[in-house]
């Protein structure tokens, strides 16, 4: 039925985690999730103009980007929002409206791949947006050394940069943990 | 996958192409990619009314669908995925239901104005993690 008056309704809260494709970013989500991470789309098009005139006339359905999520209840008035995004430059009208009144962000990180994470870092560096850079340990592998990581980024002293195995839960949640210390770091300096 | 979907402009879908809210997305809308006057961030919670409830067994398709979901607080993304519209459909839906007052909108603190997240929550945010 109606809310209850004074039935307590939680306060939503959210986490981007954005990085290349096959980096982990789902993984991650459903690691700490307690929901099976659910899928949404948007159209390319939705931030510009609407529906766009070529999809209408081939009816085609590949102007989507997905994105995952999956959710956290932190006690009875809190909720944590986790948004997996992916990270290249293109997608980036949907950060825009994804990371606005974000806590921050979570860049996941391929060693192998490493430029696939040049546009978020740069994103959220440009926005001021706290993030953390997390490399995900494939089968546990730590095949760089972090400072040659952070040197390879350019990523500046003040980020936090650390190893992430994307399906461990404690490993998860301490890297969020790490985001929300820095975001507290941030928004007291 | 979604349906013909109401229709704010009374009008009937002209053919099978039309039916597709995969093909052509905001056809549920009527066309409309906005959601009217209301901020609904991605993780807004949004839970039926009275009013709502009273509405729902005379409300169609996903309309319908989301007065059932939102006995409970859900988030604009949760009804996007349960619903099975695109983002940007789930807003403009829900945005017309707040504006009928069919569903309350329950913002999360810092939408408006900075980006800045009041210490006090983050601080809250830090020991539900940690207490996982
Ligand atoms: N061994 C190992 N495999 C992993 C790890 N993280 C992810 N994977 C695997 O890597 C593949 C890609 O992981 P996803 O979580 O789907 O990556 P994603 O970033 O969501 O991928 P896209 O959404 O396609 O961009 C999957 O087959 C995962 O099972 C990890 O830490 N170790
Ligand atoms: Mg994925």
């Amino acid at each position: 039925m109606a809310p209850e008056p004074d039935e307590i309704v939680p306060i939503p809260v959210k986490i981007i985690v954005a990085g290349g494709f096959g980096v982990g970013k789902t993984t991650f989500v459903g690691t700490v999730s307690e929901i099976l991470p659910l899928t949404t789309e948007a159209p390319l098009t939705e931030m510009s103009r609407g529906v766009d005139d070529a999809g209408r006339r081939t009816g085609k359905t590949a102007t989507t980007v997905a994105m995952d999520f999956g959710r956290i209840t932190l006690g009875s008035d809190l909720v944590l929002y986790l948004f997996g995004t992916p990270g290249q430059a293109r997608f980036q009208f949907m950060w825009d409206d994804l990371v606005r009144g974000a806590i921050g962000a979570v860049v996941l990180i391929d060693t192998e791949r490493l430029a696939d994470s040049f546009d978020a870092v740069d994103y959220f560096e440009r926005l001021g947006m706290p993030f953390v850079v997390a490399v995900n340990t494939f089968d546990g592998i730590r095949r760089h050394r972090l400072a040659d990581v952070r040197e390879a980024l350019a990523l500046a002293d003040t980020i936090p940069l650390g190893y992430c195995d994307a399906r461990d839960r404690v490993s998860t949640r301490d890297t969020l943990i790490g985001l929300v210390q820095h975001a507290l770091l941030q928004a007291t300096a | 996958m979604t349906g013909i979907g109401n229709d704010p402009t009374g009008r009937e879908p002209r053919d099978a192409d039309e039916l597709g809210g995969r093909v052509r997305p905001y056809t549920i809308t009527g066309g409309r990619t906005r959601a009217a006057g209301i901020d609904l961030p991605v993780e807004a919670l949004l839970q039926r009314t009275e009013r709502g409830a009273q509405a729902l067994p005379a409300a169609r398709m996903e309309r319908r669908r989301i007065l059932e979901l939102t006995v409970e607080p859900l988030s604009v993304a949760e009804v996007s995925a349960r619903v099975g519209v695109h983002l940007g459909v789930a807003r403009v839906l829900l945005g017309d239901l707040a504006a009928e007052e069919l569903v309350v909108v329950h913002r999360p603190p810092s939408t408006e104005g900075t980006n800045q997240l009041d210490l006090a929550l983050l601080e809250r945010v830090l020991d539900g993690l940690r207490a996982l």
